[in-house]
């Protein structure tokens, strides 16, 4: 749900736009797997500007410093945080927990476009549901 | 009529919201010289009988303690750390399988944090949402109970990873399991090379000094520096 808000503001920050694509980072330490977020995506995004929209979703492997190459390296397995240069242990994560939002792919709509409209309505709808539950 | 589709660059994190709330909790922390634990594990680690035995001991040290207990459904863990005399408050999750920063910071609600010296929180039993959220906390400890196998850590590589300390526990339970030991060190030491580990049994008691030690040192490390 937080990709969904995330993207729908900013995409509301760019004006009147209909959003085609999301890319996310994901990174392999992340605690989110990719399978999961794409099964979910489009009942995360019914009712909302995202409606109808992909999710592209960029897998980042765990990279380590290690001192004694002196260089960044890839782990080939998040099992074993060892250079697979040199063997030495390291524990420098320099990337692989992203859970990052990086790009959205859009288009401008003319004012009054159909197509900004399904995305009000169930926005409304809610809101008057919670109004309704707080009256009674 | 639409234009035709462009990529734009956005540069936002997903847990954005959670992380603004957790950077904040841990400067309310520092700012009142509380030091706060959590504790994740598998449902059934020993969380919460390590956390009972905890907070009696940190209090007969004049440790001034209180703790935060999650869990899917029922107040019974809050009834069971009750017993150690320290304050406690369940926080119930409902369906949600792990806490994050906003349940933590409505959960303190009218507590005073100059009153306290330490503050855990106890996790949902869970070994892999959890290790996305950050709940503001100064140290996270997992646990892993040597009936649970000694390759547990390779199977939740992200949790052992993001966690600061390992505590290995029931380990009077060991010979009966056959629990092999250095091979647990070595999952370990593999997904998180130079961690810290305990191993422990709160139920003989054995380990717990070393990790009360381990713990006190922590403690007042952070305590006097908010009282200087």
């Amino acid at each position: 749900m937080s990709i969904v808000e995330g993207a729908s503001q900013e995409a509301s920050s760019r004006g009147n736009v209909q959003i085609h694509a999301v890319h996310l980072k994901l990174g392999v330490l992340s605690g989110v797997v990719k399978e999961a977020l794409l099964f979910s995506y489009d009942i995360a995004c019914e009712g909302t500007p995202l409606e109808g929209s992909t999710l592209v979703i960029e897998e980042v492997p765990a990279v380590v410093y290690c001192s004694q190459c002196d260089s960044e390296k890839t782990l080939p397995s998040i099992q074993l945080f060892c250079c697979p240069t040199c063997g030495t242990l390291t524990g420098d994560l320099v990337s692989g927990r992203e859970l990052e939002l990086v790009g959205l792919e859009i288009s401008e709509l003319e004012t009054g476009d159909e197509l900004t409209e399904p995305a009000r309505a169930p926005e409304n709808a809610t809101d008057n549901g919670r109004l309704a539950v707080i009256a009674q | 009529m639409s234009t035709q589709p462009r990529l734009v660059e956005v540069r936002q994190n997903v847990l954005k919201q959670n992380d603004l709330l957790a950077r904040w909790l841990r400067q309310r922390f520092s700012d009142t010289g509380v030091y706060v634990i959590s504790l994740v594990s598998s449902p059934g680690a020993g969380k919460t009988t390590l956390l009972e035995k905890t907070l009696t001991h940190l209090k007969a040290k004049g440790c001034r303690v209180a703790a935060l207990v999650g869990d899917l459904a029922t107040e019974n863990d809050a009834a069971r750390l009750a017993r150690s005399e320290v304050p406690v408050r369940q926080i119930i999750t409902g369906t949600v399988c792990h806490l994050d920063a906003d349940m933590v910071q409505s959960s303190l609600d009218d507590w005073d944090l100059n009153d306290l010296d330490c503050l855990f929180i106890e996790n949902v039993g869970n070994l892999v949402c959890p290790s996305s959220y950050d709940l503001g906390e100064d140290l996270r400890i997992v646990l892993m109970s040597v009936t649970e196998g000694e390759d547990k850590p390779l199977k939740y590589p992200t949790i052992f990873n993001t966690a600061d300390v390992a505590l290995i526990t029931k380990t009077d339970l060991s010979e009966a399991v056959e629990f092999d030991l250095v091979g647990a060190r070595g999952s370990i030491q593999s997904v998180r090379p130079g961690m810290d580990v305990i191993e422990l049994s709160a139920k003989t008691g054995a380990g717990l000094d070393e990790y009360l030690e381990y713990l006190l040192k922590k403690i007042e490390s952070k305590t006097a520096v908010a009282r200087v």
